[in-house]
This record gives C-alpha cells, sequence and structure tokens, in this order.
C-alpha cells in the first residue's frame, strides 16, 4: 500500500520534472508518454516479454540448481571450499559485458547463451546463502545425530539440507534483480528478440518512450517474480518465523 | 496398556541379577585433558572411575567446568580418553537444548532416531504414537517445535531419545534452561516416564534435588581437575518427595561434599 504511494509521488515528481525541466523527451520521456507507449506498442511489448520472462525464469532456475549443489559440494568438501571459493568469488569480478560476445560465439543467437548469462550472474548469491545455510547447523544437532546412530548422509538429510532450504530460496531472490539486468545484458550482446533486443532497437530509432516502457514491464515483471519466490518460501518452509513487512505485497 | 519399547540388557531391577550382568557403563581411571592453542592445556577429567547397573540411574552433580559434559561424550563414544577405559553398551545422548528440528513436527522430532534406523515415515510414526501419548503429549503430534513450551519441546527430546532403543540414556543437565516451577513437574514426569520405560540412566544436573529425587545412586565431582569425590546410594522409596527427612540428610551429604 505504502509502496503504492511512494510510486505515485515517484511518477508525479518525474512527470513535473519532464515537463518543467527542459530535458528533451528523446532523453527523459514523462511517465505520460510511457503509458502512451505502453499502450500503443502492447502487443510488441508483450511478445517480447514473454521472451525474456522465460530466459530469467529458466536462468534462475539453472542458478538454483547450480548453485545448490556447488554449495552441498563446497559444504562436503573442505579442500574444495578452500580451492574453489575464492574462484567463485574472482568469477564475479568478471564484468558480463566482456565475456557474452564470447558466449554469443560459443553458443549462437538462441536462448542458450542467454541462460548462461543469467545463471553467471545469479549462481553466486545462491552458493553464498545455501554455503552458510548447511553451515548453521548446531555443532551440538551434529552430535546429537550421531549418538542416534546418523550417518553423514543422514545428518545430511535430516538437518543440513533442511536448514538450507530457506537459505537457498534467499538466494534466488537476491538474484531475480541481478539476473533481469543479465537478460538484458544478453539480449544487448546479440539477440533476435526480447526487450532488451527491443530497448536496444528502440533507442536509434527515437522510440525513447518505447525503451522506458520496456524497462517498466521488467521492473514489473522483477517485482512479480520476488513475490512468486516468497510464495513458494511460505509453501516450502512453513516452519519459518516469519516477521511481519517482509513481503513485497 | 504399556507400550514396552524393547530395552537391551534391561531386566527388573534385583540385587542378585545386577550382579552377575556385565556393567552397563564401566569407566576406569579415565583421564581427558584438552590442548589450548594459546595457554596450558585443561585437564577435564582426572582418574575418573564409574560403574553403572544395568536399569539404574545415577546422577552426577558438580559444579560447572567439572568435566560432567566431557563424561557422557566420553559414554556417548563422540570423544575418547587419553588415559584410562571407557566401556558402555550403546548410549544416546540427550543434550542440554532440546535440539529439535524445527521443519519437523513434535511427533516427528519423536520419532527421528526411528527414520535414522531407516523406517519409513509413516512406520516410524505409528511406533511413536502409543508412546507419545502415553508420556503425556497426546494432541500434540502435530505442532512444531516453536509452538511448544520449555517443558514440553523436553519431553519430546526425551521422547526421542528414548525410541533411539539404546540401553543406556546420557542426560546433560535436561531440565537446566527451565522455570523452577516447569523444572519440578518435569522431574516428577520423567521419574514416571522411567518407571513406566526402565532403562540405565546417566543424569548429569547441577540440581542436587534433582539428583536425589530421580536416583539410585549420586555421584559426586568436583573441578579443576573433574574428579568424583563422593558418591551416595539414594535408597528411599520412589515415588520420592523433597520433604522426606533422609532424603534432606543425603542432600546435605551431597552439598557437604560439593563445598569440599
Amino acid at each position: 500500500m505504502i509502496a503504492v504511494l511512494v510510486l505515485l509521488a515517484f511518477a508525479g515528481g518525474w512527470e513535473a520534472y519532464a515537463r518543467l525541466g527542459g530535458v528533451d523527451s528523446l532523453i527523459l520521456p514523462a511517465p505520460s508518454e510511457i503509458a502512451a507507449a505502453m499502450w500503443e506498442d502492447r502487443g510488441l511489448l508483450w511478445s517480447n516479454l514473454l521472451v525474456t520472462a522465460q530466459e530469467v525464469g529458466l536462468g534462475i532456475l539453472v542458478a538454483l540448481v547450480v548453485g545448490a549443489l556447488l554449495a552441498v559440494a563446497l559444504h562436503f568438501s573442505g579442500a574444495l571450499r578452500r580451492g574453489v571459493y575464492p574462484l567463485l568469488i574472482a568469477s564475479q569480478a568478471v564484468p558480463i559485458v566482456i565475456i557474452a560476445p564470447l558466449l554469443v560465439v560459443w553458443f549462437g543467437f538462441g536462448i542458450l547463451p542467454k541462460l548462461v548469462i543469467i545463471a553467471l550472474v545469479c549462481f553466486f548469491p545462491v552458493v553464498v546463502t545455501t554455503l552458510d545455510g548447511l553451515g548453521s547447523v548446531d555443532a551440538e544437532q551434529g552430535k546429537l545425530m550421531r549418538t542416534l546412530g546418523a550417518s553423514r548422509w543422514q545428518a545430511f538429510r535430516f538437518t543440513e539440507a533442511p536448514a538450507a532450504l530457506p537459505a537457498a530460496i534467499s538466494g534466488a531472490k537476491i538474484a531475480v534483480a541481478v539476473a533481469v539486468i543479465g537478460a538484458v545484458f544478453a539480449e544487448y550482446a546479440g539477440s533476435s528478440e526480447g526487450l532488451g533486443h527491443l530497448m536496444l532497437q528502440a533507442i536509434p530509432q527515437l522510440e525513447t518512450a518505447r525503451a522506458y516502457a520496456a524497462v517498466v514491464l521488467l521492473a514489473v515483471f522483477a517485482v512479480l517474480l520476488f513475490a512468486a519466490l516468497s510464495l513458494a518460501e511460505r509453501a516450502l518452509v512453513p516452519w519459518a518465523d516469519r516477521p511481519q513487512g517482509t513481503e513485497p505485497t | 496398556m504399556a507400550t514396552r519399547l524393547k530395552a537391551p540388557a534391561q531386566e527388573p531391577r534385583n540385587a542378585q541379577q545386577e550382579q552377575q550382568t556385565a556393567d552397563s557403563v564401566k569407566l576406569t581411571g579415565v583421564g581427558r585433558t584438552f590442548a589450548r592453542p594459546k595457554g596450558a592445556p585443561v585437564e577435564a577429567l582426572r582418574d575418573v572411575s564409574l560403574r553403572v547397573a544395568p536399569g539404574e540411574i545415577v546422577a552426577v552433580v558438580g559444579p560447572s567446568g567439572c568435566g560432567k559434559t566431557t563424561l557422557l561424550e566420553l559414554v556417548c563414544g563422540l570423544q575418547e580418553p587419553d588415559a584410562g577405559t571407557v566401556c558402555a553398551h550403546p548410549a544416546v545422548l540427550m543434550p542440554q537444548r532440546d535440539l529439535l528440528l524445527p521443519w519437523m513436527t513434535a511427533l516427528d522430532n519423536a520419532a527421528l532416531a526411528l527414520r535414522v534406523a531407516h523406517q519409513k515415515r509413516d512406520a516410524a510414526r505409528e511406533r511413536a504414537r502409543p508412546l507419545f501419548a502415553a508420556l503425556g503429549l497426546e494432541g500434540f503430534e502435530r505442532a512444531r517445535p516453536r509452538e511448544l513450551s520449555g517443558g514440553m519441546r523436553q519431553r519430546v527430546a526425551f521422547l526421542r531419545t528414548l525410541l533411539s532403543g539404546r540401553p543406556v540414556l546420557c542426560l546433560d543437565e535436561p531440565f537446566g534452561a527451565l522455570d523452577a516451577l516447569t523444572r519440578r513437574d518435569m522431574q516428577e514426569w520423567l521419574a514416571g516416564a522411567l518407571a513406566r520405560e526402565p532403562r540405565t540412566v546417566l543424569l548429569v544436573t547441577h540440581d542436587v534435588e534433582e539428583a536425589i529425587l530421580l536416583a539410585d545412586r549420586v555421584v559426586v565431582m568436583a573441578s579443576s581437575p573433574g574428579r568424583v569425590v563422593a558418591e551416595l546410594p539414594v535408597t528411599a522409596p520412589r515415588p520420592r518427595r523433597g520433604a522426606d527427612p533422609a532424603l534432606v540428610a543425603l542432600r546435605e551429604r551431597a552439598l557437604e561434599a560439593l563445598s569440599g
């Protein structure tokens, strides 16, 4: 509710600035122009949104699976943790814009290079949060499981894996925001469809309002994705002590 | 009707038979020293000898840092002694904190040991259910741990320990975190539960009263280094009441031994 008011105030200020501030509407279109563009180009925007949404959704899924598996591997092997974890951190310092063309050369213009890029920017928060979640189990709990006769695998299955589940979902929530940016980068690097591709074309065509309309759609999509993950969290982690006011509603 | 779980090495409490069967727990001249990265090593236990007969309830009382927890972990096989020998039947630990798994219901937490023993979830639940009800937890089967009071959580934790089927229970200050009134209730409850499901019990506590109410024998320890300073048999019949003059006298003796 408050979010809507903040949004309205923001849009109002923007509108006033765009009209009175003397900035060319080719540089900064007013919200009213963006809304008009969104309506006029709705078919175009919608079909491209579907493309990008699919890339982001699948990309996050890949990141979740790869990130969780990596976290489990790192959790079980101290050698791997010491050897590979620093490399993972280093991998996050590589700007995607530099390697995106390479991925296009390797994987072509289809969905594959997009998935790789999105997964690359998204897996890291999943790895970090999941690894922390796996390690958050009390040492006493481990002793208890051992005296109950549990094997290492059973200790993982009954204590560590459930403890890491909410952490992995938190990682995915963090990943949502960067996933959308990753998708746009990936489409800039080489694509024939998607909202990133649409933006890339709209600017030189002097359709700035259309590019902004695409940005608004991406932002709304990110919020919806985040909300979907929160719902999934509720369903999958019913035991969590959830403080009020952490859900975007 | 009583639902008895299999408790190996569990025969009617009978002096003659106790002499015939081997000890459930036997520590002989046990020493345990922890190295520290900085400073002198800490001697947690020195020359500790302790025997617990099958079916016997032995309470170990002592001040903080007298090696009580180390003693239990030795019996449970979580640590190895640096000196002496530890012989014990399979033992299960009940830590001071309940450590219930928040993602499992109370019944599933109680049945955890059965799951670990490769029973299917439904089968484990069905085996745990009768005892769950018999020990005063009926109606809380589907409650999650955070919905339970501290006392209820300890009951579930104890049930989890019991259902492991191990003949020896190592209880590490099971009621240490509870308020005084709840602790009193829980002591009575535990006495009832053990009367119903007799096991060999090694109970660590810093509460002399609790030790005397529950145990057949009280072992008093002193700290730095942890060692046994007194052993007091408790022969008063059960159920016991704290006001019993024999118990009051025993408490005085235990406190005297504690203050060294």
